[in-house]
């Protein structure tokens, strides 16, 4: 049996041995030296966004810049047919050249961005306000209300979206604003279900319960200490989802089910452009659209991609 | 938010002005129900923490000390706990507060230091910000007072140039780094308690000497009261001003740190004594590991729950289970039908027998740890 005056000595022993090791703020200076060192170091080192990421930006912002301003801008009448020059090439005068009614093609397809851009972003937006805080609350509380939510969003979500959007739209009736309403309510349980994950994963965690020892609400938890954390992944799946809405608005103007002709959306363009057998007397109708829609969907979810890697936490230098 | 301050109906006395002990816990039990049956995390725990004091509460994995420290603290999940016992803080009952009450108690009467520094930081905000945000909360500071209070605070848990450092995030600071951080926190608006629970286990042992210090340190400037939760028994040595050592949900012994290594009663606390290393050991000396585990909180063991693993236990340890009580000093508490006497046991020891039943240990329930 050791006396405690061993286990007493041994203590201050190592206690001893400890104070000899000149572990004092200086040296805790120096290890934040060369924290901070190695830290700025990763900054420079930081993978660059790329050409791509960059091009795809631009080009985003010129189509969102062009479909804003597009009555502003040099424009000719999108519906107005210039009868002495159908189904021309690329000229000075119509720079992506007319259709088969002689309509202005840039014209049409700058104005056409308009609907798919607001599809696009305002359906998410629908989505993001009301299924992404049913989402955090849900993620958060758990218990009941988490469960009768889930079991809601998985009704919703075994019904598939295409077939009723369709249904809705043809008994409703196709217009900008029924169509944005019906594709953000189909968008509601997609953000509820990525967000809620996220929440939960994050609800467990320890500066969630140290923020409530601290004396927070849990509406402050929710805003301050969780969705700060959700943000990476709330960005990158609502610019995914946007290009996912102009896809189904482009699916349904092909089938004659968007806004009425003859305003022109991405999705009319084409229908135009691969009907009456104008694809092969004048295939730029439906090239230039084609291309627009390809081009705009590939940059958004280029741009989600390359956010999610920079400013996915669990990735980087933790 | 200085609108929660209109809303502030619980009163607390100035620190130092405490008549009694700050805080009360009375007869503590916090069970979950589980698929398997109740786990029993904590089974009857009371004890009492005067102003400025430090209590040590030691104990293995699964003998219930993190559960007893969110018991206090009221941090239990919803859902699936049995609890009883009350819990009263400075006058308050803790145990019959909504979480409303509890609000303006947590931070800033009482607070906590958490284990893992490494996650319990937002990582995606400024630890100036987090530092900042409870002194708006409960002092009603505005921004730029708080901000600043915060580089007062990094600079008083002894970070260098806190100016510069609010601005960083977790993920730039080292552990020992994060820990003065969290303590910062915890300390921001001058709690008369703070709970640690385990606040230097994940450093490295050195880090835990200047966090521990400096926790020391603090206390004394600030005249707080502490709760240092740990398993080991060198890290309360000598700083707690009383210990108790818990096995399997109960407290076996209580006492004054002095007290308890010079006039240790429980088999067990000595045990947890041996098992520490020695340096003055020649190499290639085993360590004095505690044969077997604690047992299943869902089935204790009758009688005394260490006598499966004790060298001197009884016939009368296996059948009825000790009380705690006291010999002499008031202030000694053990449970041990035959307390060591001067370190001696008054019984022969006898072998513990290595094909003793094994029972799966409060970790495979999956509850031990909340």
């Amino acid at each position: 049996m050791p006396d405690d005056k061993e286990l007493f000595d041994t203590r201050s022993s190592s206690k001893m041995l400890a104070n000899r090791i000149p572990m004092t703020a200086a040296t805790d200076e120096a290890v934040l030296e060369m924290q901070s060192a190695a830290v700025d170091g990763e900054v420079l080192q930081k993978k660059p966004f790329g050409f791509l990421f960059w091009f795809a930006l631009s080009f985003v912002g010129i189509v969102l810049f062009s479909a804003v301003l597009a009555n502003v801008l040099p424009l000719q009448n999108p519906n107005f047919g210039h009868f002495t020059d159908l189904n021309q090439g690329p000229s000075s005068a119509h720079l992506l050249g007319t259709d088969d009614l002689g309509r202005d093609i840039l014209a049409r397809l700058v104005f056409g961005a308009r609907v798919s851009l607001i599809v696009g972003f305002l359906g998410v937006a629908i989505g993001l306000v009301f299924g992404g805080s049913a989402g955090l609350v849900s993620g958060y509380r758990g218990g009941r209300l988490d469960i009768a939510l889930n079991a809601f969003s998985f009704i919703i979500l075994a019904f598939p979206a295409i077939v009723a959007v369709i249904a809705i739209v043809t008994f409703w009736g196709a217009s900008l604003f029924h169509i944005t309403i019906i594709l953000g309510i189909a968008t509601i349980p997609l953000m509820y279900r990525v967000i809620r994950a996220s929440s939960l994963a994050f609800a467990q965690r320890d500066f969630v319960v140290a923020a409530k020892t601290m004396g927070a609400t849990n509406t402050r938890i929710v805003l301050r200490e969780i969705l700060p954390n959700v943000i990476p992944v709330m960005v990158t799946f609502s610019l995914i989802t946007v290009a996912g809405l102009i896809v189904i608005e482009g699916t349904l103007a092909f089938l004659g089910l968007s806004v009425a002709l003859p305003t022109p959306s991405w999705g009319n363009l084409i229908n135009e452009g691969s009907s009456n057998g104008l694809l092969s007397i004048n295939p730029l109708i439906m090239l230039w659209p084609a291309m627009a829609m390809f081009t705009l969907l590939w940059s958004i979810n280029l741009i989600g991609d390359r956010l999610r890697q920079r400013f996915d936490l669990r990735e980087g230098v933790l | 938010m200085g609108r929660r301050s209109g809303g502030r109906t619980l009163e607390f006395k100035d620190a130092g002005t405490q008549v009694g002990p700050l805080l009360v816990v009375d007869d503590v039990h916090t069970s979950f129900r589980t698929a398997r049956g109740t786990v029993r995390a904590v089974d009857g725990v009371s004890f009492d923490v005067h102003e400025g004091k430090t209590l040590g509460i030691v104990g293995e994995s699964g003998s219930g000390k993190t559960v007893l420290a969110r018991s206090i603290m009221g941090l239990l999940p919803p859902r699936d706990v049995i609890r009883s016992g009350t819990v009263h803080f400075a006058g308050h009952e803790l145990t019959a507060m909504d979480d409303k009450d509890l609000r303006q108690v947590w931070g800033a009467e009482l607070s906590m230091i958490f284990q893992d520094p490494m996650t319990a930081l937002n990582p995606v905000k400024r630890i100036g910000v987090q530092i900042a945000e409870s002194l708006i909360l409960h002092l009603d500071m505005d921004k730029k007072e708080a901000g600043s209070t915060a580089v007062e605070l990094l600079r008083s848990v002894g970070i260098p140039s806190p100016e510069d450092r609010v601005k960083w995030y977790p993920f730039q600071l080292s552990g020992g780094m994060r820990q003065r951080v969290m303590i910062a926190i915890a300390l921001a608006c001058a709690p008369r308690l703070v709970l640690a629970d385990e606040p230097t286990t994940g450093l490295d042992v050195t880090v835990q000497a200047q966090i521990l210090d400096l926790l020391a340190e603090l206390q004394r400037e600030r005249h707080m009261a502490v709760i240092l939760v740990t398993h080991d028994l060198g890290v309360v040595a000598s700083r707690a001003d009383d210990i108790i050592v818990m096995y399997a949900g109960r407290v076996v012994e209580r006492a004054p740190t002095h007290t308890l290594f010079h006039d240790t009663k429980m088999p067990y606390t000595r045990a947890l004594m041996d098992s520490i290393p020695r340096l003055a050991d020649p190499s290639g000396v085993r360590l004095n590991a505690i044969a077997g585990r604690p047992p299943d909180l869902i089935n204790p063991p009758d009688g005394c729950r260490f006598a499966p693993r004790c060298p001197y236990a009884q016939d009368k340890c296996r059948e009825s289970e000790p009380p705690l009580r006291t010999v002499g000093s008031a202030d000694h508490l053990f449970a041990c039908w035959f307390p060591l006497v001067d370190g001696e046991s008054t019984v022969p020891p006898v072998p513990v027998s290595i094909s003793a039943p094994v029972t799966p240990g409060p970790e495979s329930s999956g509850a031990s740890d909340i």
